[in-house]
């Protein structure tokens, strides 16, 4: 498995003279350490991975293997189905909400304001704040008997108040605000950088001839930042298919299966239920593919930019 | 740059000021509220922690959350458990990265390319993706329910490498070449020229690796299942799940675990904004 690393000294050529193999030599000795554990770790279980897609194990009999059946299988579930669309709703309720606040928010701390290292600070630590902490205080703030906003919602005389995570409707809903909160700061700091590289004459010259703020915004500020609109996209896309954690934490994947993603469907089918390991990475593969479509549009879509 | 544009008008520009800095305490206030409730909720009996209007200070702060909260889990376990997991993977990834991205930025060797793309190829692969067969690898060595299964699995990642290979590209090789001529060998160079250079990345390094382990959760939740093992986020979760209705605890717990984060974030912030910026900027 580490086979690279060490059979590339083997192929230099007789003539190659002993100091260039000493050399290459001590090139790999300083990539070794990261590289082995990487291939052990990480490139090994990605094959393993694929190849038991097209296999059937439970972790205690042989792995058998069975073709495309896992693939066809997919077709028929109801809960990969549900697992599917609710990743997808997830990701276009996020990915928009997310890129306007984050641009939002670049933008006004991008003027020359006092505090506004403090702005940046408070706006960026939910994104370090550990999950489970912060998704144990926003299930009480909106708990739907006592919670703080829905006792704010009622003082402003609003009846059939939300019941927010446990509602069918509204837990996708109070997953994607939470998220949003969450997440917001660290694409605010990519849209900080690109806005460094924009041109600032060009917009003061669209002042001096008159050009109201909304259109030196639009016409000007936004088409420069066009590529960083691209990656904060891409970054926001690939994330919001891999979401879990906020799911286990603040819905359970409920109320019924109204937030079961896609990597929730992994995990409860090789951690929870009886384990089908292969139907599993199954599944797996589906994400995988999901997320390699994207990448394949940003290498396509940052190539075109260069 | 604002200032000048609208210096003509200056009563436009104050209402203008006023406008942004409103929307900036109302956001403020959205993003540090959870935190906020957070402290107060921590201080006080369970059957005040819902009373509305909401007690911010609350009048007789209830301290011994804080006490009970060691007693009631074994907290301090969960929390040695997460440090030194934390510390371990941290250390390990800051020399294999650093190490590795030398031979990557700074010396000419057969395979460069090939090794080089390994490494790109598995961006695209989310770690969701391979986490049943990589268990299950796991398991078969008996490494599930140990704390090396996690430090393997955080410690040798491509992310550190390119991380450090951007850098180290900034260098000059003149530095590299003269100090070859001066008789260093490469690993000297690496130690005492590249590293001692490599600061402001090597903080970046740091601070990403150390949020994301002591946040992690997925991870250690599949390969942590005994008490004595588990980190301070799956105690937390645990705790959670069983005392629902402990909501000074739970939050005076919660408060424990995210200082750590916040110590270290608002010491090393400077780099892990400009670590932030890099990446956006290299897409």
């Amino acid at each position: 498995m580490t086979a690279p690393a060490k059979s590339a000294p083997g192929k230099a050529p007789a003539k190659q003279s002993g100091r260039a193999l000493r050399n290459n030599l001590t090139a790999y000795s300083f990539i070794a350490p990261n590289f082995i554990g990487f291939c052990v770790f990480t490139l090994v279980p990605m094959v393993f991975a694929v190849a038991l897609s097209f296999c059937s194990w439970d972790g205690a009999h042989d792995i058998e293997f069975i073709g495309l059946k896992n693939f066809l299988d997919l077709a028929g579930d109801q809960t990969f189905k549900t697992a599917f669309i609710n990743t997808i709703v997830y990701c276009l309720g996020t990915v928009p909400l997310t890129l306007v606040c984050s641009l939002g928010l670049a933008m006004l701390l991008n003027q020359k304001i006092k505090f506004r290292n403090f702005f940046r600070t408070v706006s960026f630590f939910p994104y370090v704040a550990s999950l489970v902490a912060v998704a144990a205080v926003w299930n009480m703030i909106f708990s739907p008997s006592m919670g703080l906003v829905n006792m704010v919602l009622a003082s402003l005389g609003v009846e059939n108040l939300p019941r927010w995570a446990a509602g069918k409707e509204t837990a996708m809903i109070t997953v994607i605000l939470f998220s949003v909160w969450k997440n917001m700061g660290y694409y605010m700091v990519i849209y900080l950088a690109g806005l460094q590289g924009t041109n600032p004459s060009l917009e003061e010259a669209a002042a001096l001839d008159g050009a109201n703020k909304w259109h030196i915004f639009r016409h000007i500020t936004l088409p420069q930042l066009r590529p960083t609109t691209f990656f904060v996209t891409i970054t926001l896309t690939i994330a919001s298919f891999k979401v879990y954690d906020q799911m286990y934490m603040i819905t359970q994947g409920g109320p019924g299966d109204a937030t079961i993603t896609l990597v929730y469907d992994i995990y409860n089918i090789a951690f929870v239920n009886t384990p089908k390991y292969g139907y599993a990475s199954a599944v797996a593969m589906v994400l995988f593919a999901m997320v390699l479509i994207i990448t394949l549009i940003q290498f396509k879509g940052s190539s075109n930019d260069n | 740059m604002e200032g000048k544009k609208l210096s003509n008008k200056k009563t436009n520009h104050a209402i203008m000021m006023v406008i942004i800095y409103v929307v900036l305490i109302i956001i403020t206030a959205l993003m540090l509220i959870p935190f906020l409730w957070m402290l107060s909720a921590s201080l006080k009996m369970n059957k005040d922690v819902f009373t509305f209007p909401i007690q911010w200070i609350p009048d007789n702060p209830r301290w011994k959350n804080y006490v009970d909260i060691w007693t009631k889990i074994p907290l301090l376990t969960f929390v040695k458990n997460s440090a030194k997991l934390t510390i371990i993977v941290t250390l390990l990834q800051l020399f294999t990265s650093s190490f590795a991205a030398y031979a990557f930025a700074k010396m000419d060797f057969k395979g460069k390319n090939l090794l080089f793309l390994g490494y790109i190829a598995t961006i695209a692969v989310p770690w969701q993706a391979y986490m049943v067969p990589q268990f299950m690898m796991m398991r078969a060595w008996h490494l599930n329910n140990t704390h090396l299964a996690i430090i393997c699995l955080q410690a040798f990642s491509a992310f550190g490498v390119f991380l450090m290979k951007q850098f180290y590209e900034g260098v000059p090789s003149e530095l590299c070449e003269a100090a070859r001529i001066d008789g260093l060998t490469e690993y000297g160079i690496w130690f005492r020229i590249m590293l001692p250079l490599s600061k402001p990345a090597l903080s970046t390094l740091t601070i990403f690796t150390f949020v994301s382990t002591w946040n992690d959760f997925l991870g250690p939740l599949i390969y942590l299942t005994k008490n004595e093992l588990k980190t301070i986020q799956i105690g937390l979760r645990m705790f959670i799940s069983q005392y629902s209705a402990e909501y000074g605890l739970i939050m005076a717990a919660s408060v424990i675990a995210l200082i750590p984060v916040l110590v270290v974030f608002l010491a090393l912030q400077k780099y892990f904004v400009q670590g932030v910026a890099s990446t956006g900027l290299k897409g």
